[in-house]
């Protein structure tokens, strides 16, 4: 496998750069503060198409690849990993399932006002007893014939507050497991539906996170998207853009946190030399890079397979895991060449430490991607 | 190496900061508030004079149970762990162990009572070169005229006085660093912005300034030049309470750790049925002894006068990243909650250790310091 990027996707790379350093990285630390993204950013980031860039363009979209769209999602995660999940959500998961399952009636009413990001996605799987185990869903979707009867509450939603579109998944039959399991698209101002106030976490501040209640929520029969029962499937296909974005916004973190540490290194002096000079802490960086060299050759591995068609559960969850514990690590090491100021957030690197924590936890446990894993490896 | 009295004395404690403290934690951490409402009950409790001989109103204890109280404070609360610790072992040490008759009996009854005293070592260009200090302490006549900054100093606002290192020569020697009493009133001496910390945001972290501080010669700490190796010493203990603080932090993750995969299911059953949860809570278990017991070990050779300081560098270097380790951990088997700061502390505690691999000497100066002493020992065999 080829893993030089095409000149198109180091164009995109570079111009999502250009509108980071300009758009992004002066005011992450001020939306990491204050806990929020500024709708104004959410709009330009429409009109120069990011939020559609991988719709397809007869849905008003700029129908790029997952690899050019991965170059994007480094490029925001490493100015403000809070903007890049929210991207990331909407894009990779929420057009990404109704493009790969909606019909063209839905395609067509969901995905052009998603693509210029007059609507929001967002993303309704987990709950409060379930984490891991979709199995496990309690949220029910009882079918009236017109209608489905939407019950249930749903956690941890990215997106939560901003978003007018919930990609939803409920059993629309309790008694079987994976196999009762269906997916909607529900407008969120469908009556019955509150959302919860923002969640206040640990990192990603900047994205928006909410709890989400359906209480005899009516939604249309048109609105299942794909076919009963198969909400399962839908959910695990799409599980790999999802782990595929996860893994370059920790790739960005990371990316930012070494520059960091580089630049600092450098500029800092004690007993009488930069730190740069010592090698306990040089041996520290080239491990740093090594490791994300190691991920972003994962990640690309990924998205190119899952461009070009091919199976790949097993190269995303490697990919997820192992960008996501670059992730860690790398941050970690950051913050420790810094010393005492790494740990005051005068310092980006206090940030992308507490940014970098949840890579290893959203969109699978490192155990799940483990689990995922071991079983394609010991399957006969 | 632990005693009945050790086991007791971990009871009183426990009972104490689940009383007290721990109710607390939570919202001082969020409102980044020093809680000035627990300096009676911990003063009261005896935590606040355990170094400080009786004669000087203390009530003091051996260094196994003074680690054990960081330990089981700091295993509710890292932020109280960190105030109790730089007071006793960084505030009053120095001067139970450096300053004459009369500075003990002026300041030590007063720290007995509750009144912090802060350590002033580090400064923006000094810090793990603390004898790069660039604080400098002038003579004129009987009095010293003190300028500088110092900065990360805990409970710089609320501390009545803090022990300074300047410098008493222009020559860059660490034999010409002094140490000084300085009090927070005084004209010169001022107090900078609280620092907005990752963690241990219950914990008064701020910046020191002298500006043309003039002090008499009675607050000089020990003799001319005698600074640095004061401050090596005091850093030497200073650094099993970090070292008690991280293994009480990582006790407090793994409690939370353990009692969640007890209690949520997932595939039908407990996660802590599952293999890869057990190995990761084994693992904190062991670790987390590992820790425990490097650090009585380093406070039995304390106590008994055996050289310690390698061993308070290791106990200090294995059990910070010990605790950062089983907060890793403890995030990860509480999955998405973990990341939230709902209802659990294992985020908080995440974000409370990483600061035992940072203060007090990084974990890169300490194995700078293990393997110098090793050299040292290799020489003179």
């Amino acid at each position: 496998m080829d893993f030089n990027l095409s000149e198109e996707d180091l164009e995109f790379k570079q111009m999502a750069r250009e509108f980071a350093e300009k758009r992004l990285y002066p005011q992450a630390e001020e939306m990491d503060e204050k806990a929020e993204t500024p709708k104004e950013l959410i709009k330009e980031c429409g009109e120069l198409g990011y939020l559609g860039f991988t719709v397809p363009e007869e849905y008003g979209g700029m129908g790029f690849s997952s690899t050019a769209f991965a170059g994007v999602l480094e490029e925001f995660s490493a100015a403000c990993a809070g903007f890049g999940i929210l991207l990331s959500v909407h894009c990779s998961l929420c057009c990404e399932i109704i493009k790969l399952f909606g019909d063209k009636d839905t395609k067509k009413k969901y995905l052009p006002p998603m693509a210029t990001g007059e609507k929001i996605g967002s993303y309704c799987l987990t709950e409060p007893n379930m984490g891991t185990d979709l199995s496990a869903i309690a949220t029910t979707a009882e079918n009236k014939g017109d209608h489905y009867l939407l019950n249930g509450t749903k956690t941890f939603v990215t997106n939560g507050g901003l978003a007018s579109v919930l990609i939803v998944f409920a059993k629309t039959n309790p008694d079987e497991g994976h196999r009762g399991l269906s997916c909607f698209i529900v407008d969120k101002d469908l009556d019955g539906i509150s959302v919860g106030k923002p969640e206040t976490k640990c990192g990603i501040k900047a994205s928006d996170t909410r709890e989400i209640n359906f209480a005899d929520v009516k939604v249309p029969k048109e609105n299942l998207l794909g076919e009963e029962g198969n909400g399962f499937r839908m959910a695990v296909t799409i599980l790999n853009s999802g782990r595929i974005g996860v893994s370059f916004q920790a790739i960005g973190i990371a990316q930012s946190a070494l520059n960091e540490a580089i630049k600092y290194s450098k500029e800092r002096k004690q007993f009488g030399k930069p730190l740069a000079a010592f090698q306990a802490l040089q041996f520290k960086m080239a491990e740093m890079a090594t490791r994300i060299d190691a991920s972003r050759l994962l990640a690309y591995r990924a998205a190119q397979l899952k461009d070009a068609g091919k199976p790949c559960h097993r190269e995303t969850s490697m990919s997820k895991l192992f960008c996501s514990q670059t992730a860690n690590f790398v941050a970690n090491e950051a913050v420790q060449i810094h010393g005492g100021y790494g740990y005051m957030k005068e310092y980006a690197v206090e940030r992308y430490f507490r940014d970098a924590r949840v890579t290893e936890i959203y969109e699978g446990t490192s155990e799940a991607h483990l689990m995922v894993i071991s079983k394609d490896l010991l399957k006969d | 190496m632990l005693q009945k009295k050790h086991h007791e004395y971990r009871e009183k404690i426990r009972a104490f900061a689940l009383e007290k403290i721990e109710p607390l934690a939570k919202s001082i951490d969020e409102e980044q508030r020093f809680p000035t409402e627990q300096i009676k009950p911990l003063t009261e409790m005896g935590l606040m004079s355990m170094v400080i001989p009786e004669e000087y109103g203390g009530k003091p204890i051996d260094t196994i149970s003074y680690s054990i109280a960081v330990e089981e404070l700091s295993r509710v609360c890292g932020s109280t762990g960190i105030t109790i610790a730089a007071h006793n072992s960084l505030g009053a040490l120095p001067i139970v162990k450096f300053g004459n008759n009369d500075q003990k009996m002026k300041y030590l009854p007063r720290a007995a009572k509750g009144e912090l005293i802060s350590f002033g070592l580090t400064e923006p260009e000094a810090g793990s070169d603390a004898g790069g200090t660039k604080s400098m302490a002038i003579r004129d006549g009987d009095d010293w005229i003190i300028n500088g900054s110092k900065c990360f100093i805990t409970s710089a606002s609320h501390a009545m006085a803090t022990i300074a290192t300047a410098r008493t020569s222009d020559k860059p020697e660490e034999k010409d660093i002094t140490s000084f009493i300085l009090e927070k009133g005084w004209e010169g001496y001022s107090v900078g912005k609280k620092e907005n910390k990752i963690g241990l945001r219950g914990s008064d972290t701020a910046s020191l300034h002298f500006d043309d501080l003039r002090i008499s010669d009675e607050y000089r700490i020990g003799k001319i030049g005698e600074g640095f190796k004061q401050m090596l010493i005091t850093l030497d203990g200073g650094r099993i309470s970090i070292g008690a603080m991280a293994l009480g932090l990582a006790q407090g993750a793994l409690d939370c750790a353990l009692k969640y995969a007890a209690d949520h299911k997932q595939f039908g059953k407990p996660i802590i049925f599952s293999q890869a949860i057990q190995n990761k809570i084994a693992d904190m278990e062991t670790e987390i002894e590992g820790a425990r017991l490097m650090i009585y070990d380093c406070s039995e050779r304390k106590d008994a006068g055996i050289p310690f300081s390698r061993h308070s560098a290791m106990c200090k270097l294995y059990a910070s990243e010990v605790g950062r380790r089983a907060a890793h951990s403890a995030m990860g088997i509480l999955g998405d909650i973990g990341y939230y700061t709902g209802p659990y502390p294992a985020e908080r505690i995440w974000r409370d250790v990483k600061l035992c691999e940072i203060g007090e000497g990084t974990s890169e100066i300490q194995r700078l310091v293990i393997a110098r002493d090793l050299l040292r020992s290799l020489k003179q065999t």
